[in-house]
């Protein structure tokens, strides 16, 4: 089957550092006038007269097929390139090297509410995004009383944009793009915005596109999204394509390279995830199993310990919490010193490690993290999100050999089972 | 029915999910079952995206087929400038208006300048009426990439259309603040003859060099925010050096060819031979004419090189 989509080596080069993305005429005759001087100098200085601005490949290399009627989802960290390939598949910034090739019209949605002016109303903001994103006149008019239905707003389709609540302003600017009958249609992390009902319609809405035998990008962090609709998922790490195919083996790829368990302990006293704001209090995670070892791949059923190495100014009585999330970032659940007070009446220090022990882990096997919450009896002083993370390994806590899968939910129960006559 | 029974010890329910495409090949055809059809791939691409080097095409199909976005921004752009403002579009016909009042003052009574004979404020009316558009259309133009920077890094469309739009919405006000000539001219007892045709083709080139300049304004203005600054000054010296205050007649006949240089000095004595039935400079008007349109083609391309860009450093 022919694709409808072809990328083939795609690459894009931002030029950073010194120079400014614009600049004023002074500046560049300065510039000009200075740069046999500049050359000079670094020359005479030893190193190689080069221009003093830098450049970084957002992308690189990047080839992939779609075939018609795909939903492909594309995930990576932030900063990945994720955005940037929707750009460039949108005309909207060219590409540096490479080339691609569309079988289709295009449709983007990379933001709500694209050409929306405040002062205008619904009804003529209609008009005017409808035309913005490619709709003719005709068209708009054929579809609006469609548009305004989809986004509930009939009442209110003569007030100016500006009085709308927020709710309705996504609304309706989601309403006019899902009406955009493109065959192929590129969506960027537009779910991100509006609350739990508008995600429900989004997601429902570009379900019913992909059902109709349109082609989806769509560029997501919502793993429970992209799991839903996608039919094949494509990773990018820093600008390179780096895992495509089934959405789950490609999610699960990505979950992995993200928290790579490690070898359960960590250092705290500086870490990217503390909240900002709070002192360093806590110095030292380790995550202990059955053995009594430092370890990152702990097994369920067997016992675990969370213990944090502390350091504070006074002497005070430790209140530890651990948050226990999935590798998307769902808790799973929470144990904490504050709901049972059993080290309240311990004797204050101002260095000691806390030392928390799980009899049973009774987690599924995955990919888990560790939020660590550090206070005293009055409130959190030193909170740190994804302290740490570990593996649960597999054991057979049933006796049968197997385990419930990983998409039915984090914890695992134990439950007796037993049959009666009615 | 028994369709509805369920054998209690099935634990699992397998065939009532609805069908999944299938993930590992890829989708194959859709089943009709559902209404979806595939369509015929098109042999060629609709579309190739590729890192273009130097002078690109101008891609007048792709203007042409976003007319109707041209039309709803220059509606938008007029919409949304009188929203909100006590008098409205009264505003179009107050500045040339006014400025029309203390010109005749200052340099009609005070200074004596000439008129060619006509009353002064028509005749100055005559020359402010072209330039007041020429200047709003290159202003509005030259700031408005920057001003749609929004919607240039979110959606694709042909941005030529956007300083174009800006021309556009200045040729609404240009329409209000002709209706004041007419009156004048009546109150003035001008009376027209058939060369007020004129005012049509003039009222055109006047937009298709509006047009040139504001374009080239405007992408230069996404690089080099000076623009924004020099602009104004730049259109401030160009109004004393265009005959508009005072008839050619006043310039010595040395310096006659500096202002056959200006493209609007063939324009606007072309408004006033249009108005006052005088006999027309067609060799001054032509010159107009083959400045605006170099100007115009230069620009659109200089455009198009310039448009790469935009999305990354506006």
């Amino acid at each position: 089957m022919r694709p409808i989509i072809k990328v083939e080596n795609l690459g894009k080069r931002y030029l950073i550092g010194k120079r400014e993305p614009y600049r004023t005429i002074r500046d560049s005759i300065t510039r000009a006038v200075a740069a046999p001087w500049r050359g000079l100098r670094a020359r005479l200085a030893g190193q190689a007269a080069g221009p003093d601005t830098s450049h970084i490949w957002a992308l690189r290399e990047v080839s992939f097929e779609v075939k018609q009627g795909e939903v492909l989802g594309i995930i990576g960290r932030n900063g990945a390139g994720k955005s940037t390939l929707l750009k460039i598949l949108s005309r909207i910034t060219e590409p540096t090297t490479g080339r691609i090739e569309l079988y289709g019209r295009v449709g983007s949605l990379l933001e709500v509410g694209t050409g929306f002016h405040q002062e205008l109303t619904g009804r003529e903001n209609v008009f005017l995004s409808g035309a913005i994103m490619g709709m003719r006149r005709a068209e708009i008019l054929r579809k609006f009383d469609q548009i305004v239905a989809f986004a509930e707003i009939e009442e209110f389709v003569d007030t100016p944009v500006k009085r709308y609540s927020s709710g309705m302003y996504v609304r309706l600017a989601f309403a006019v793009a899902a009406h955009l009958d493109p065959e192929i249609l590129l969506v960027d992390e537009v779910l991100a915005v509006g609350d739990i009902a508008f995600q429900k319609k989004c997601l429902g809405k570009l379900g019913e596109v992909a059902r109709a035998g349109r082609t989806v990008v769509f560029v997501s962090h919502n793993m429970a999204a992209i799991e839903a609709l996608c039919t094949s998922c494509l990773m990018l790490t820093g600008g390179t394509l780096t895992a495509l195919g089934d959405p789950l083996a490609v999610m699960s790829h990505y979950v992995a390279e993200g928290s790579a368990p490690g070898d359960g302990a960590a250092a705290l006293a500086v870490h990217p995830g503390r909240r900002p704001g709070d002192t360093p209090t806590m110095t030292r995670v380790e995550l202990r199993g059955g053995s009594g070892a430092p370890t990152g791949a702990l097994r369920i059923g067997d016992p675990m310990e969370i213990r944090v190495t502390y350091r504070a100014q006074r002497p005070l009585r430790p209140v530890l919490g651990s948050v226990i999330k999935t590798s998307y970032g769902a808790p799973v659940f929470c144990v904490s010193d504050r709901f049972c007070g059993r080290l309240a009446t311990c004797t204050p220090r101002a260095e000691a490690t806390v030392v928390c022990r799980i009899e049973r882990l009774m987690l599924i096997p995955g990919h888990y993290s560790i939020d660590l919450w550090l206070g005293d009896l009055g409130d959190d002083f030193d909170v740190i999100f994804d302290a740490i993370s570990f593996e649960a390994l597999p054991a057979d806590l049933t006796g049968t050999g197997r385990l419930p899968p990983p998409n039915s939910g984090a914890v695992f129960c134990e439950a007796d089972w037993s049959i009666h006559e009615t | 029915m028994n369709s509805e029974s369920m054998n209690v010890d099935r634990a699992v329910r397998t065939d009532d999910r609805p069908p999944r495409i299938s993930t590992l090949e890829g989708p194959t055809s859709l089943p009709g079952a559902d209404g979806a059809v595939a369509i015929e791939l098109p042999l060629k691409p609709i579309l190739t995206i590729e890192s273009a080097r130097g002078w690109t095409r101008l891609d007048l199909r792709d203007l042409w087929a976003h007319r109707d976005l041209f039309y709803f921004l220059v509606w938008r752009d007029v919409k949304v400038r009188y929203k909100q403002t006590a008098l409205g579009v009264a505003w179009a016909v107050l500045q040339p208006l006014l400025t029309m009042v203390v010109f005749t003052a200052i340099f009609g009574r005070l200074a004596g300048v000439p008129s060619d004979g006509e009353p002064y404020p028509i005749f100055v009316y005559a020359g402010l009426l072209p330039w007041s558009f020429f200047n709003q259309a290159v202003t509005t133009s030259s700031n408005s990439l920057v001003g749609n920077a929004a919607l240039i890094t979110k959606v694709y469309f042909p941005r030529l259309v956007i300083p174009g739009a800006a021309v556009g919405a200045g040729l609404v006000d240009f329409a209000i603040a002709a209706v004041i000539l007419f009156v004048m001219a009546f109150h003035y007892g001008v009376a027209f003859g058939a060369s007020i045709l004129m005012l049509i083709p003039l009222a055109l080139l006047t937009m298709l060099f509006a047009a040139g300049i504001g374009m080239w304004m405007s992408a230069l203005n996404v690089k080099y925010r000076d623009v924004r600054y020099a602009l104004p000054f730049v259109l401030q010296i160009w109004m004393y050096v265009t005959p508009i205050i005072y008839p050619v007649t006043f310039i010595p006949q040395r310096w006659r060819w500096l202002i056959v240089l200006n493209p609007l000095s063939g324009i606007i004595q072309g408004f006033r031979s249009a108005i006052f039935s005088r006999p027309f400079d067609w060799s001054g008007m032509a010159v107009s004419a083959a400045m605006t349109v170099s100007v115009l083609i230069y620009a659109a391309f200089a455009f198009r090189r310039m448009e790469r860009e935009f999305a990354d450093i506006i």
